[in-house]
Formats: C-alpha cells, sequence, structure tokens
C-alpha cells in the first residue's frame, strides 16, 4: 500500500502515458475484439431462448456446481498448503513449489491422461477405489478432480504472496495476547492476507470454470452429469455454430459478471491498513 | 532481505520447474528418435535429397479425413507419397463434423473424406464442396467392443442394457454417435430386443465422445464396459485390448463414405489424383485390409 502510494506522489514514472497507449493498443484489441466479434455474431433472441433450453441450463448449473466446489476446496486444502510453503518452509520446499506450479505448464490433455491413469478404473489408485465400489471416471466428481488439479496451483500460489506477506511478529504479537493459532489465523494474518487470498480465488475459479481439455478425457462427456459449459460449446460448434456461440456468450456474461464482483469486494477499504 | 530470498527462491523454483519440462521434453524428442527412429529418419534423409536433386517444387496435399480413417488414410498417404517424389501428404483427422466446422470456417484443405453422407452434403450446402464432387468410396458397420477382460459380462447385444453396465459411445454430433443411435433404435422396434432395451441402452451411456477413436480408447483402457465403434477402429493395435459382439445385419448402419476435392484447393491435380488412388483397385485393397468394405464400380 505504502509504495504505491509513494508512487503516485513522486513524478517517478516518466514514460509518456500516450506512448504507453500506443504500445499497449494492439494487445487491448487482441484481447477486446474475439470477445466483441462474438457477441455481434450471437444471432439476436437466441440468448433468452437458450436459457430456456434444459441442456443449457444443464451445462450452466454443472459448470458453476463443479467450479464453486473446486474453489471451496481451494479454500479448505489450499490455504493451509499455502501457508506452509509461505512459512514453514519445509525441508524440499522447492520441490514442493515445482510440484504446485507443474499443472500450470502441463497441458490440461496431460493432466486429463495422467488423472486416468491415477483414478481411472485400472488406474493406480482407481483399481483400488472400484474394488470398494468407488468408481470416479465419467462422474461429476471427476469434473471437480479435473477442475483442482489444473486450477488450484493458481490459489496456492496467490495466497501464498498473501500469506507471505503478513510480518510474523503480528502473529507473535497476537500469540503473546492469548489469541488460539486458529484466532491468529482468523483476524490477524487471513485479513492481512485477504487481497492474495481472494485474487487467488477468483483466478482459481476462473481457471476451474473454463476447464476443458482434462474434463473430457477424465471425466468425459454426458450432458447433466460432466457435460460442463466448455465441452457443451465445443461440441455446439459442430452441430451448430449460432448454439455455440450463444453458449459463448453466456458463458462470457457469466465469468464477466463473478470478476467484476470479485473485483467490486477486493476494492481496498478506507478502513484497511 | 527475508522477501528478497524468498522471491528469488520462488523465481529459480519456477525455473526449475520449466528446465525439468524441457528437459523431460528433450528427452521424450531425443528418445523417441532413437527408439527405431533410426530407418524412418534415413529414408527422410534420403527422400529430402531426392527432392532437391529431382523436384523443384516440393508440394503439399492437404487432406481433412475423418477419425475412422486414421489408418487406412495414414497408409494410402504414404503410398502416394511414395508414388509421387516431391510430394507430401499432410493429414487432418478429426470427427467429420468437426472438419467440416473448420472447412466452414475457412480451413485450408485439398480433399475432405467424411464418415457420413450428413457432413458432405452439409458441406456442399455452404459451398465448400461442388454438389457434383462427392463420390462414396468406402463403407463401414458398427460392432459394439468390450474391454479384453470383459468386465461387464458382455456375451450378446442384449447385455447392453443391463442396469450399470457403463456403455461409451460418440456424441450424437459424429457420424459414428448418430449410426449408434439408430442401430438402438432399429434394436427398440425389433420384438426380440424392444423399448426396454433401447431405453436400458441408453440409460448406460456414460459418455458421449467427440470421435470415435476416444471411445475405442476408453473401452480398451477399460474405463467403459462396452461401446459402439466402427469394425474398421479395431485394428491391429487396439484389437488384444478388445472384444467384439457382432451386430446382425438388420440392426447394422452401413456407413457410407464420401470423398470430394474441395472448390479452390491450392493443389487441384494433386486432389483428383489422390481420390483417383482410393477409388483405385490398389487404394480399395488397402481401404480393405484396414477393415472398410470396399464400393464397387464407382
Amino acid at each position: 500500500m505504502t509504495r504505491i502510494a509513494a508512487r503516485r506522489d513522486g513524478p517517478r514514472v516518466t514514460l509518456r502515458p500516450a506512448s504507453l497507449w500506443a504500445l499497449a493498443a494492439p494487445l487491448l484489441a487482441l484481447l477486446l475484439l474475439p470477445l466483441v466479434a462474438l457477441l455481434l455474431r450471437t444471432p439476436p433472441g437466441t440468448l433468452t431462448l437458450a436459457l430456456h433450453e434444459p441442456g443449457t441450463r444443464q451445462a450452466i448449473a454443472l459448470s458453476l456446481g463443479t467450479s464453486l466446489l473446486t474453489v471451496l476446496l481451494a479454500l479448505v486444502c489450499g490455504t493451509p498448503l499455502a501457508y506452509l510453503l509461505a512459512r514453514r518452509r519445509p525441508a524440499g520446499v522447492a520441490l514442493l513449489e515445482v510440484l504446485v506450479d507443474l499443472p500450470t505448464v502441463l497441458p490440461p490433455a496431460v493432466a486429463g491422461l495422467a488423472l486416468l491413469m491415477a483414478f481411472g478404473r485400472r488406474g493406480v489408485l482407481g483399481g483400488l477405489l472400484a474394488s470398494v465400489g468407488i468408481e470416479v471416471a465419467f462422474t461429476t466428481a471427476a469434473v471437480v478432480m479435473a477442475q483442482t488439479f489444473v486450477a488450484i496451483p493458481y490459489y496456492v500460489k496467490s495466497a501464498a504472496v498473501g500469506l507471505a506477506g503478513v510480518s510474523h511478529e503480528l502473529e507473535q504479537a497476537a500469540a503473546l495476547d492469548g489469541a488460539s493459532p486458529w484466532q491468529i489465523f482468523r483476524y490477524v494474518v487471513a485479513p492481512l492476507a485477504r487481497r492474495g487470498i481472494a485474487g487467488g480465488l477468483a483466478l482459481c475459479w476462473a481457471r476451474a470454470l473454463g476447464e476443458f481439455g482434462a474434463t473430457i478425457i477424465f471425466a468425459g462427456n454426458f450432458p447433466g452429469r460432466t457435460q460442463t459449459m466448455p465441452l457443451a460449446i465445443y461440441l455446439g460448434f459442430e452441430i451448430d455454430l449460432g448454439q455455440a456461440l450463444t453458449l459463448a456468450a453466456i458463458m462470457l456474461a457469466v465469468s464477466f459478471t463473478v470478476l467484476l464482483v470479485i473485483r467490486a469486494a477486493l476494492r481496498p477499504q478506507p478502513t484497511e491498513g | 532481505m527475508k522477501e528478497k530470498t524468498r522471491m528469488s527462491r520462488r523465481i529459480v523454483s519456477v525455473l526449475a520447474a520449466f528446465a525439468l519440462v524441457v528437459a523431460v521434453a528433450a528427452w521424450v524428442v531425443f528418445t523417441g528418435g532413437s527408439f527405431g527412429g533410426a530407418e524412418p529418419d534415413a529414408q527422410a534423409d534420403s527422400r529430402a535429397a531426392g527432392q532437391t536433386a529431382i523436384t523443384p517444387r516440393p508440394r503439399t496435399l492437404t487432406v481433412f479425413a475423418a477419425a475412422s480413417l486414421i489408418e487406412a488414410f495414414t497408409d494410402l498417404g504414404a503410398q502416394f507419397e511414395a508414388a509421387h517424389e516431391g510430394v507430401n501428404v499432410q493429414f487432418n483427422f478429426a470427427g467429420s463434423q468437426r472438419l467440416r466446422a473448420q472447412l466452414e470456417q475457412g480451413a485450408r484443405s485439398d480433399v475432405f473424406a467424411s464418415a457420413n453422407v450428413r457432413e458432405m452434403a452439409a458441406a456442399v450446402a455452404v459451398g465448400i464442396v461442388a454438389a457434383d464432387a462427392p463420390v462414396a468410396f468406402a463403407r463401414n458397420r458398427l460392432v459394439v467392443i468390450f474391454p479384453a477382460d470383459n468386465p461387464g459380462g458382455i456375451r450378446a447385444l442384449g447385455d447392453l442394457a443391463r442396469p450399470g453396465l457403463k456403455l461409451d459411445v460418440a456424441d450424437p454430433s459424429v457420424p459414428v454417435g448418430q449410426y449408434t443411435l439408430s442401430m438402438f433404435d432399429k434394436m427398440g422396434r425389433d420384438p426380440a430386443y424392444g423399448e426396454t432395451f433401447r431405453a436400458g441402452a441408453l440409460a448406460n451411456v456414460v459418455s458421449r465422445e467427440e470421435n470415435v477413436k476416444a471411445v475405442v480408447t476408453k473401452v480398451a483402457l477399460g474405463e467403459a464396459d462396452a461401446g459402439v465403434v466402427y469394425v474398421s477402429d479395431v485394428t491391429p493395435q487396439a484389437a488384444p485390448h478388445l472384444g467384439t459382439v457382432e451386430i446382425p445385419d438388420r440392426f447394422n448402419q452401413i456407413a457410407t463414405y464420401p470423398v470430394a476435392v474441395v472448390r479452390r484447393p491450392a493443389e487441384p491435380d494433386l486432389g483428383r489424383q489422390f481420390v483417383a488412388f482410393i477409388l483405385s483397385e490398389a487404394g480399395q485393397q488397402t481401404l480393405a485390409a484396414h477393415g472398410l468394405i470396399p464400393v464397387d464400380g464407382q
């Protein structure tokens, strides 16, 4: 916060905004034009029609439900991991960090194959699970697992950066005042690392919502069970371009709204130090 | 200071991840090259040498072909290359509906081979292919496949409707997925199976794959108990992992494969020659060797 304020006060930026905008313009055009084109090409009037379509509703509900579960998993299991990475620096931390980073560089198809080899019916662990009657491939659970695999690194990394920024002395001071570890986390660490945590959740959610490759390989494609919006759009492209465009426009609107809400929630409040 | 070391550690770990991936990729590329790669490499080298010496301009023929044609067309392409000095045949294999959609969106190709008449007709309707261009070059039949160790205990067609069975089929947007649905419909109208069979089989579908090869892979992996694919998909590589149940003619959907040179191809002569080669006796024999049914008198 203080660093940003200092930068605002002093005229440190010597590059002229006009030249910066000129350089950034092609990039902005590349980002904006396809989205505008998508909306322009969406057949008018089909949006409301598509929303009444049970298939579309199923895909939207499944996408929102599974991606929110992924975010919840990130919060519950990812936060402790982020804290360990930020604070405890366990032995072999570099390897652990590489492990967490790995899914961000792997193509989702590799993630899907790996998940299938591990949790498929003939998989390393899947075989054991199948023997007790638990089969995950082709289920909604598989969708969540695929999303978690590809999306959770974004949360863990962002949360770890946020948590690392909280001074250890503050935690010690709270402990001296008799706060329990949970209270320290809840009232001292988490609020101060709020931006890292919430930003990470947003990134994780966005990545989970867009997940495609790992899902179609590991979870398959079945309406209402494993066919999320990206899968419905991909297959819709082959049946009817108009339908695919409509679904894409809906996905765009949902994503835009959620990111906007998160951004609004993240806006620094006056009470924040 | 602490922050700095932490930051630099993070950067180091990111770089390490990157280096690891690059190292693995390099390892795969190199071992892939050395494993049985020596001979094809030598061939490629001599071919390249031949190109520079004899033909001034290497030419590329682009062929969009249905996923079920992968083995047959790869074979045909190699034969065509061998017979045409300096020609390189580039394939794009995918579900026919995807290929048609790609062509519709401006993808460049010389030849389009579809697994059904519908996608070819759609290509004609939007002007990618001239109305009189498509020619039927092969046919295919459906077959039920199951993993070699048969976890679902499949013995007859009727088993497909047994509750709890995991059935993997192609999406209805894919030709083979359409044929599969028609097969279930026909069986549903037959008193020997009836509507309960149709409903039961459809209820057992765990996934609708985007192309036929995904069905083969997931059944061969044992992830699904059974699947419906083309006879030609039970390739020599896949066969050891699969068992099959024949589908009688009265239910079986005979798929017709049309091929056409697209409008305004980059290589019109090569495209026509390739289609003629597919229809030639040698071409038809190659298709038959890969489990497709040749067409007569076309």
